[in-house]
């Protein structure tokens, strides 16, 4: 049985474990092992856009408009496709200017304004205060209804119960402790929280999970499958409706629109998404992982929704409250602790990092700005604020839960807990128009985004949070019904007479028709100045350019003197020192002493400071040390440019070394094969000479022999001088073949073209290798077609070719039953001969050397144990000849598979007059 | 992050299909009294072409032939 005091243990152990978690990954980054460092933990740590508003709430929105509680999770799914670009320029943006709210973020934007970021401040902490209200509620009520377990007591409303009997107030003040023990521990305030991402991304678990558990619990064990409930549903006719569209499209595009808005602009998203990011390659797991989250948490929305309302029909349970009082109807205890568990994480997570992004806006964007103005609180005197800036940022967080608690006892009980949120939702929104202004359109100015904001703004007010009010019976109803000062046309959720829409779709269409219209128009009416102008640029351009050029747009003098006192007020004299002695030793000088105080180093010490206190606190702060000269617009456009020329040379400047290191490559590749075929020379001249010695050394020698000796018979004599004349025909032709090559070569042999027709070629060659076949009783096998187109070519070399491809083939075909095939035919515009013979074959590494000179085919074997036979010159003078007359010369052999015979074959186009050989022949 | 050019395009085309897919008037579409395993249409429908979506997107932002 669950006792009170067990809830209460578990819940607190539950807080400590998340403590744990956090205190644990803290120490790990100080060790430098950043367990954040990972696209899951990001991803997961996003999920913190899933409050008790989708696990309390979700059920009942579903249980009220069926499939209506889903846009709010469609829109984050759509928009995270487009943070490839919208959300990667973002966090750049951030991270070069440390930016560290959305207020700083748009008074950086427009200016660095103070009274921008002041009014961005406001709105997000009015806008987020229902939205903490409702974080509560759910707590408190899902608490009190499992204290009464095993009955189902829904609790009582919260204005009826005493102030100090109210267990939400004591909630509210407990997260508000715990979230300044995890948020603001560390002195140094400028940092990331690695500890708090590490707790958020375990809670998205444990509330997934929890959801889960009971979404499995509801569809298969109290009833039979998804497909069962739907049934049961169908057959009621109450729930009937449910099953298909139930409302209206309107409605369902602008819960969509104010949801996209949402993921991207809730103090919270930015605090997780931006300022929380450890790499942004994290964005690309993110960008499916989350809205894989939202899917599969949304999954089980439906049965839950429709099981209760089967079960618990009219019976006075709170559809909210489903998730909880389904297991505690069927007496899962333990399950309905899981869930209270689950709901606590959802709450928890929620409020710990809303806390946080909106105590960081109000103590940099709200509070600083303005103690910095009043002199007399000392505090140009003192030394070390940085003890204070946390001390506000507690005091600020113990005041937005209060809020919270106040909203949730004044207005809350008038609304289901989405209603609440999506009250928060479309003040968030107003955000949307300045934010994507600022990303993309460098027009707008500080006064257009401020006119925009506060018009919508009031507008949101007056069309959604004052009615919220005034339905819960804190103001006159009669204001909403009739209209300010009985004014029909100013009826709040009908205004001007608009009527048809939901009050949600409503609100959105009048405060985006203030805010854009206020923004565009104010933007329009004057030129920018020249700060406004500068940080446009840095911020339009952010991707395209991503080197900061702050710098370059500053112009004054500095004292380092000053400066580091400065920082020192708000980081702590000691991190500051820390800080600029980093940075001097990046720009490579000894110490911090000799630094100069340059432009770039005001804009890293205004960087730093913009950390601590805000962007445009930081621009005042600076501003109060050093000596600036006022940039006029002209000035600041002619620095713009500059620096886009700039980029623009050194791109061109890139570009140009790449061509250059390109062109380094070509030359030395040219280099080394000048150096081949010079090594190639060198080789050729020694076997050449080698060749010529051969033949040269046998005349001599029977030249000696018949000199020396008068008495050598005649038949002797004959045999001599018949050797002789055959080495010097073998000389000779070995002369002739190189003279041959080398014109070929050269480009300087003489071509004879004519018209040839290549039957006839071949059957030249054969009659002249005749002699050569019968000696060696090589079987001749000719395959001719009957005609063959004529082709341009030169009849003596293609002769030549015929008879060194045929007398190979003689020589290197089977010595015991030689045969050789002889084939021509004409396809595709080409004439093909192949002449085949059934030796041993060429082994495929040799097949490319034997068409180099002197590399004689030793076939089937090595080549170097081969006698050789012949030059040598043959098939390199073909391929020469064959490739001149714009052809191709190739083998094909393989003796590894065990096949015997070699093919050579060569192709001619018979188009002759467009080959190259012909074109040379005409010059 | 290292951003090709296609990358980007693809997403922006999926964001589209999305806008597309989960509106008025393919919702209306598929609002009608049929079923799909025994669940509404519409609702098979709505979390089919989300589940597409999301798989579209970790193909396109995952796989690194590019």
């Amino acid at each position: 049985m669950l006792q009170g005091w067990f809830i209460i243990a578990t819940s607190f152990a539950y807080l400590g474990v998340l403590f744990a978690i956090a205190w644990y990954s803290d120490r790990r980054a100080d060790a430098g092992h950043s367990v954040i460092a990972n696209p899951t933990i990001y991803a997961l740590s996003l999920a913190v856009y899933c409050t008790t508003w989708t696990y309390y709430g979700s059920v009942g929105r579903a249980a009220a408009t069926g499939i209506g509680f889903l846009p709010i999770y469609l829109g984050p799914t759509l928009m995270l496709a487009l943070w490839w670009f919208v959300m990667l320029k973002i966090i750049r943006i951030a991270k070069i200017n440390r930016l560290t709210s959305i207020a700083d973020f748009v008074a950086a934007r427009y200016g660095k304004s103070q009274l921008l970021g002041g009014l961005v401040t406001v709105i997000a902490v009015v806008g987020a205060i229902p939205y903490i209200a409702l974080q509560l509620k759910a707590v408190s009520s899902s608490l009190s209804i499992l204290l009464n377990y095993p009955d189902i007591v829904m609790p009582a409303r919260a204005d009826t119960v005493p102030l100090l009997q109210d267990s939400t107030l004591y909630v509210a003040l407990i997260m508000a402790a715990f979230t300044i023990l995890f948020g603001t521990r560390h002195l140094d305030a400028t940092e990331r929280h690695e500890g708090m991402v590490a707790a958020i991304a375990f809670e998205s678990v444990v509330k997934l999970l929890a959801f889960i558990a009971v979404g499995l619990f509801v569809t298969f064990s109290l009833y039979d499958g998804f497909a069962d409930i739907f049934e049961r549903a169908r057959m009621a006719p109450q729930l009937e409706g449910l099953l298909s569209f139930n409302g209206n499209y309107s409605s369902w595009a602008s819960l969509t629109f104010l949801s996209m808005a949402a993921i991207m602009l809730l103090p919270r998203q930015f605090q997780i998404v931006v300022v929380e990011n450890v790499d942004e390659n994290h964005l690309r797991r993110a960008i499916w992982m989350f809205p894989l989250y939202l899917l599969l948490i949304n999954l089980f929305v439906l049965p839950i929704a429709l099981g209760g309302l089967l079960h618990f029909g009219g019976a006075g349970v709170d559809a909210d409250t489903f998730v909880l009082t389904l297991p505690m109807a069927f007496q899962q205890q333990w399950l309905a602790l899981l869930v209270f568990i689950g709901g606590l994480s959802a709450a928890t997570g929620m409020v710990i990092v809303e806390t946080i992004a909106l105590s960081t806006m109000i103590c940099n964007d709200l509070i600083m700005p303005t103690m910095l103005r009043w002199q007399w609180l000392g505090l140009s005197r003192r030394t070390d604020l940085s003890w204070q800036l946390l001390n506000i940022r507690r005091w600020a967080i113990v005041m937005i839960l209060l809020l919270g608690y106040l909203y949730f006892r004044v207005a809350s009980e008038a609304y289901a807990l989405v209603g609440i949120g999506l009250i928060s939702f479309s003040a968030v929104a107003q955000f949307a128009p300045v934010i994507v202004g600022a990303l993309y359109w460098k027009g707008g100015t500080r006064p257009g985004a401020l006119a925009g904001l506060a018009a919508g703004f009031l507008v949101w007010g007056y069309t959604l949070l004052i009615p919220s009010f005034a339905k819960s019976g804190w103001l006159p109803l009669d204001f909403i019904e009739h209209g300010l000062f009985g004014i029909e046309l100013l009826r709040p959720q009908q205004l001007f007479g608009l009527s048809g829409l939901d009050e949600i779709t409503h609100c959105l269409f009048w405060s985006m028709f203030a805010n854009i219209g206020a923004y565009l128009g104010v933007s329009l009416l004057r030129q920018q100045n020249a700060r406004e102008a500068g940080q446009a640029t840095l911020f339009v351009d952010a991707l395209s350019a991503p080197q900061a050029h702050g710098a370059r747009i500053w112009r004054g003098s500095a004292r380092l003197e000053e400066l580091l006192p400065l920082i020192g007020r708000f980081l702590g004299p000691k991190r500051a020192r820390t800080a600029l002695n980093q940075y001097a030793q990046r720009r490579g000088v000894a110490s911090l002493e000799d630094l100069k105080a340059d432009a770039d180093l005001v804009v890293y010490a205004e960087s730093l400071l913009a950390g601590a206190i805000g962007s445009a606190s930081a621009r005042v702060m600076v501003a109060s040390v050093v000596k600036e000269e006022a940039l006029g617009l002209d000035e600041v456009m002619n620095i713009l440019d500059e620096a886009s020329q700039v980029r623009a040379y050194s791109r061109q400047l890139e570009r140009q070394s790449q061509e250059l290191s390109a062109a380094t490559r070509n030359l030395r590749a040219a280099n080394e094969r000048l150096k081949e075929l010079d090594r190639l020379k060198d080789d050729f001249m020694s076997t050449i000479t080698h060749e010529l010695r051969t033949p040269l050394t046998s005349i001599r020698a029977f030249s000696e022999m018949l000199h020396d000796d008068p008495r050598t018979e005649l038949a002797e004599r004959k045999r001599f001088l018949g050797i002789i004349v055959a080495e010097t025909e073998r000389l000779t032709r070995l002369i002739n073949q190189v003279l041959d090559l080398a014109k070929i070569e050269s480009g300087k042999a003489i071509w004879h073209t004519s018209e040839v027709d290549l039957r006839q070629v071949i059957q030249h060659s054969l009659d002249a290798t005749s002699q050569l076949f019968k000696e060696r009783s090589v079987a001749l096998t000719v395959k001719l077609p009957q005609t063959v187109p004529p082709i341009i070519a030169d009849r003596d070399r293609l002769m030549q070719v015929m008879i060194n491809l045929l007398s190979n083939a003689v020589k290197f075909c089977d010595p015991e039953s030689g045969k050789v095939e002889v084939r021509l035919e004409g396809r595709d515009a080409k004439l093909r001969v192949d002449v085949v013979d059934n030796g041993p074959g060429i082994r495929s590494e040799d097949q490319a050397i034997i068409f180099e000179k002197f590399r004689q085919g030793g076939r089937g074997s090595d080549v170097l144990t081969t006698k050789p036979q012949g030059t040598g010159l043959g098939l390199a003078i073909s391929l020469q000849i064959i490739e001149n007359l714009g052809g191709r010369l190739w083998v094909e052999s393989a003796p590894e598979e065990g096949r015997a015979g070699t093919m050579f074959s060569f192709t001619l186009p018979t188009q002759a007059r467009e080959n190259k050989m012909a074109r040379e022949g005409e010059v | 992050m290292n951003r090709s050019p296609l990358t980007g395009q693809r997403l922006l085309a999926t964001f589209l299909l999305g806008c597309i897919l989960l509106n008025y008037p393919l919702l209306f579409l598929f609002d009608l009294h049929a079923s799909l395993l025994g669940i509404p249409l519409l609702y098979a429908y709505i979390f089919l072409a989300w589940g597409g979506l999301i798989a579209l997107m970790a193909w396109i932002v995952e796989h690194r032939s590019d």
